[in-house]
């Protein structure tokens, strides 16, 4: 971000950067740069909050008054990210022949397509596996818990990293339909889905079995943020 | 410790590429001024190529452009707040809506953005794609923009 705010400068327009991370902004030293301690994937603030995103903005131009530069300014406020698993019943739809992770999966589908039909056809499933091959993916995964070489398990879509985000975002996207309230904090999602559900605990069985057969790291590694 | 603080961490210790001589820009008055958006977070419309690993290129976003996907590689951030309300990375409405009220002159008719998950030295977007992106909004009037990360 700090080095593209240097080569548009250079190119003839004013820049203004949201930095995310004061540690680069301070070496990188961009022209101008509102420092602001958000959730990391949130750097207007929160969600659906239309006058605190506006506040961010007037901060963020009132640096366009400045002199001379390089300018960083800190926002006031810290919003920090909640790792409290989001509280989430995920409908049920049992069948004594599935497993709990595909009685989970199957239980969010409807959820899931509201999310869809909301979003006018936008999802994040579909960077390597559609949502009806979840299920199937899913299986694979615990088959590598149960022992398969995870190089002969056949796993879906090329790579792990593409792999989980589609099951992760299926399942992150489902839940922002059954949630009520007010938006969920930042990292409450992702730690329901690795620390509350069946399939979450599925992943990260199995990217402890590739780590133990040693495993390739950008395999295993990026099944799961890194301070997991 | 919490993933940000990971993140941040790990931030601190990344390898930066310096800048001699940066370049400073005295803009137009803002009410006056065409404004665009670059993000570093991998947007891009759902009928667009999607972003690979490492991926040096960048996207436009047309300014009327709402079916957006975050093509971002990393896990390491919340996802669910740009699914609840895109304007959380990309705040296109809040610059309609400042473009309305008078506060900039207007919205630029195209946006860009670029993967944030990149080689050390990003060396590619610094000398290539980067000037290439900021040509083309030089080109379509912009006076400002506003970078957004994830």
């Amino acid at each position: 971000m700090c080095a593209l705010a240097h080569v548009f400068e250079k190119a003839g327009i004013a820049t203004v950067t949201l930095a995310s991370t004061l540690s680069v902004a301070e070496r990188m030293q961009p022209p101008r740069a509102l420092w602001a301690d958000f959730p990391l994937g949130r750097p207007l603030g929160h969600p659906r909050d239309v006058e605190f995103q506006h506040d961010v903005l007037r901060r963020a131009f009132a640096l366009l008054d400045a002199d001379v530069g390089p300018v960083l300014v800190h926002h006031p406020e810290t919003i920090e990210s909640d790792e409290t698993p989001l509280s989430c019943s995920i409908p049920p739809a049992f069948d004594a022949d599935a497993s709990p992770a595909a009685q989970e999966i199957r239980g969010l589908r409807k959820a899931y397509e509201r999310s869809v039909e909301a979003r006018n056809g936008v999802t994040e499933v579909g960077r390597a596996i559609s949502p009806d091959e979840i299920e199937h993916a899913v299986a694979v995964l615990q088959s590598i818990v149960d022992g398969t070489p995870w190089s002969e398990a056949g796993i879906p879509g090329g790579n792990t990293i593409s792999l989980i985000h589609d099951i992760r975002s299926y399942f992150e996207e489902a839940a922002m339909q059954l949630v009520d309230g007010p938006p969920p904090a930042g990292r409450a999602a992702e730690a329901w889905f690795f620390e509350e559900t069946e399939t979450g605990k599925v992943v990260m069985a199995a990217r402890q079995a590739i780590k133990d057969a040693d495993g390739p790291f950008p395999v295993w590694f990026y099944m799961a943020p890194g301070h997991r | 410790m919490s993933g940000d603080v990971a993140m941040r961490a790990l931030g601190d210790n990344f390898p930066v590429p310096t800048f001699d001589d940066p370049a400073w820009v005295t803009p137009k008055p803002l009410s006056q001024a065409t404004v665009a958006i670059v993000t570093s977070a991998a947007i891009h419309t759902t009928d667009d190529e999607r972003f690979a690993p490492g991926d040096t290129s960048f996207r436009y976003v047309p300014r009327a452009a709402r079916n957006l996907v975050l093509g971002h590689w990393s896990p390491n951030f919340d996802r669910t707040g740009f699914a609840i309300d895109l304007n959380v990375v990309f705040p296109i409405d809040r610059l309609e809506e400042l473009a309305a009220d008078g506060t900039i002159g207007s919205v630029a008719p195209r946006h860009v953005a670029f993967a944030g998950n990149q080689p050390d030295d990003v060396a590619t977007i610094i000398h290539d794609t980067g000037p290439a992106a900021a040509a083309e909004l030089k080109a379509d009037g912009v006076d400002v923009v506003i970078l957004t990360p994830v």
